[in-house]
């Protein structure tokens, strides 16, 4: 049986650990070949052998997604060494939890760098290679905090909340070229980036707030959402926010 | 490879035509049994065959999904039959195009009752069935009009609305038992229901307008976010809500 993804080439950033080393492996475990980007070289470099370690193929190119110029590299080495890209997962970010009035001007170039002109320049290097392949699938990860308030991540949801919005706003100016774009909303994910918040059952209770499953997610219980929306399968699906939260917004 | 619900019960409304016909079939083709029900007896069967001739199991189960005594009658029938049920997708529903001063109490009560009633009753009848085999997924046909608000639809946006809200109830009561709720929102699909509204390609272009894909979906786009949200590769996704609208909500 042929993988969901058989043959495509994805681009996975921050893939060196939690979430974005989940999502690579599972594009490779359905076929697709990877471009793992980073700035953590070894965990990127794991990955990639752990990808090509069960037969896949993957790529490690270390770079900083907040550097247009390095995005335009990246693209290029892409290019040349798979001659297309099908797929972008922009999933690399950083969390500072901190209060508006607390959050220094430093700290708020720092969030918006990584986490939104990251994605923007993802999308805008990624998308005339996709044009020339006929078309492609983004998904840009934001958070559910881009869609409700939380205390004390002012910056961090600001990011979100953008990365939320110009992924319609790529969906809206790509679709006339065969490219959907769509955003996942992770709720509590256990993972590196969240591992302090979860540290004993009375940090995990409280960071849970109101999750009505009751428990964090495993990183590939995000990973699966990913698959399905770089996949054929959801053809008809662009522009649209999937919640992956175990109804922690729900209610 | 096994199917992505293989071994699973799926109990399929409106199963007769259109959508519904297409996730029964893809639920089957991914190792589900299959029950379809459905009030056009000669659709049913005739999935039910298709379903049976492709090497799958699948049982149709006559009934009008606004009488709760059928519905009880349904699920006996389901779990006498199969020994549970793991998958319930609330498909059935009616479409009526009036504004809202034309709309007669007839019309209102007859909406409400195929499209709400029967899926408020479908869930309460399946939900004890789902606790006994120890968690479950619920997958309700909203629409995006039961998100955005459009002409001369108010009856089927009302109806669709309460669907959307409705199944966000179900996730918060039923998440302690394992039960998962999630609601669809299909754009502009082509089946039986539609075609009247693409009768010509004016009228397709109309209905199309803001659909940024610019075209109609077939029945298979859908299907497939319903397998997905069937399947445990949405584990952590509960009352959350699928736009399927090729981006009709988008802009």
């Amino acid at each position: 049986m042929a993988g969901r993804v058989e043959g495509k080439i994805a681009f996975v950033t921050g893939g060196g650990s939690g979430m974005g080393r989940e999502h690579a492996l599972l594009l490779a475990e359905h076929g697709a070949t990877l471009i793992v980007s980073d700035v953590n070289e070894a965990g990127g470099r794991e990955t990639v052998s752990m990808i090509n370690g069960k037969g896949g193929q993957g790529l490690f190119i270390k770079f900083d997604v907040a550097k247009e110029a390095e995005w335009k590299a990246a693209v290029d080495q892409a290019m040349t060494s798979f001659g297309r890209v099908d797929i972008l997962v922009n999933n690399a970010g950083i969390l500072i939890m901190k209060t508006t009035q607390d959050t220094s001007s430093e700290e708020l170039d720092r969030m918006l760098d990584i986490n939104v002109k990251g994605v923007f320049y993802g999308c805008k290097h990624i998308l005339p290679a996709m044009q020339k392949a006929g078309g492609g699938s983004i998904v840009n990860i934001s958070s559910i905090a881009g869609i409700i308030g939380m205390a004390g991540a002012a910056a961090y949801q600001a990011a979100k909340g953008a990365v939320r919005i110009l992924t319609k706003s790529v969906a809206v100016e790509y679709a006339p070229f065969n490219i959907r774009a769509n955003s996942i909303h992770p709720g509590v994910i256990r993972t590196p980036m969240t591992q302090d918040f979860l540290v004993n059952e009375k940090t995990e209770k409280a960071f849970l707030g109101t999750t009505i499953l009751k428990r964090p997610a495993e990183p590939r219980e995000v990973s699966y959402p990913v698959l399905f929306l770089a996949s054929s399968e959801s053809s008809y699906i662009t522009g649209a926010e999937i919640v992956v939260d175990g109804g922690y917004t729900t209610m | 490879m096994a199917g992505r619900v293989e071994g699973k019960i799926a109990f399929i409304t409106g199963g007769g035509s259109g959508m519904g016909r297409e996730h029964a079939r893809l639920m089957a083709e991914e190792g589900a049994s299959v029950i379809v029900s459905d009030v056009n007896e000669e659709g049913g069967r005739e999935t039910v065959s298709m379903i049976n001739g492709k090497g799958g199991q699948g049982l149709f189960i006559n009934f009008d999904v606004a009488s709760e005594a059928a519905w009880q009658a349904a699920v006996n029938q389901a779990v006498s039959t199969f020994g549970r049920v793991d998958i319930l997708v609330n498909n059935a529903g009616i479409f009526m195009m009036k504004m809202m001063a034309d709309t007669t109490e007839a019309d209102l009560d007859r909406m409400l009752n195929i499209n709400v009633k029967g899926v408020f009753y479908g869930c309460k009848h399946i939900l004890p069935a789902m606790q006994k085999a120890g968690g479950g997924s619920i997958i309700n046909i909203s629409s995006i009009y039961g998100v955005i608000g459009a002409p001369a639809a108010s009856a089927y946006q009302a109806s669709k609305g309460a669907v959307r809200i409705l199944t966000k109830s179900v996730a918060v009561e039923y998440a302690p038992f394992n039960i998962r709720a999630n609601s669809i929102h299909p754009g502009v699909i082509r089946t039986p229901m539609t075609k009247d509204l693409m009768a010509t390609a004016d009228s397709e272009k109309a209905i199309l307008a803001s659909t940024i894909l610019r075209r109609a979906a077939e029945p298979r786009e859908v299907a497939y976010p319903v397998l997905f949200l069937a399947s445990s590769e949405s584990s952590y996704i509960t009352g959350a809500e699928i736009m399927v609208d090729g981006g009709y909500t988008t802009v």
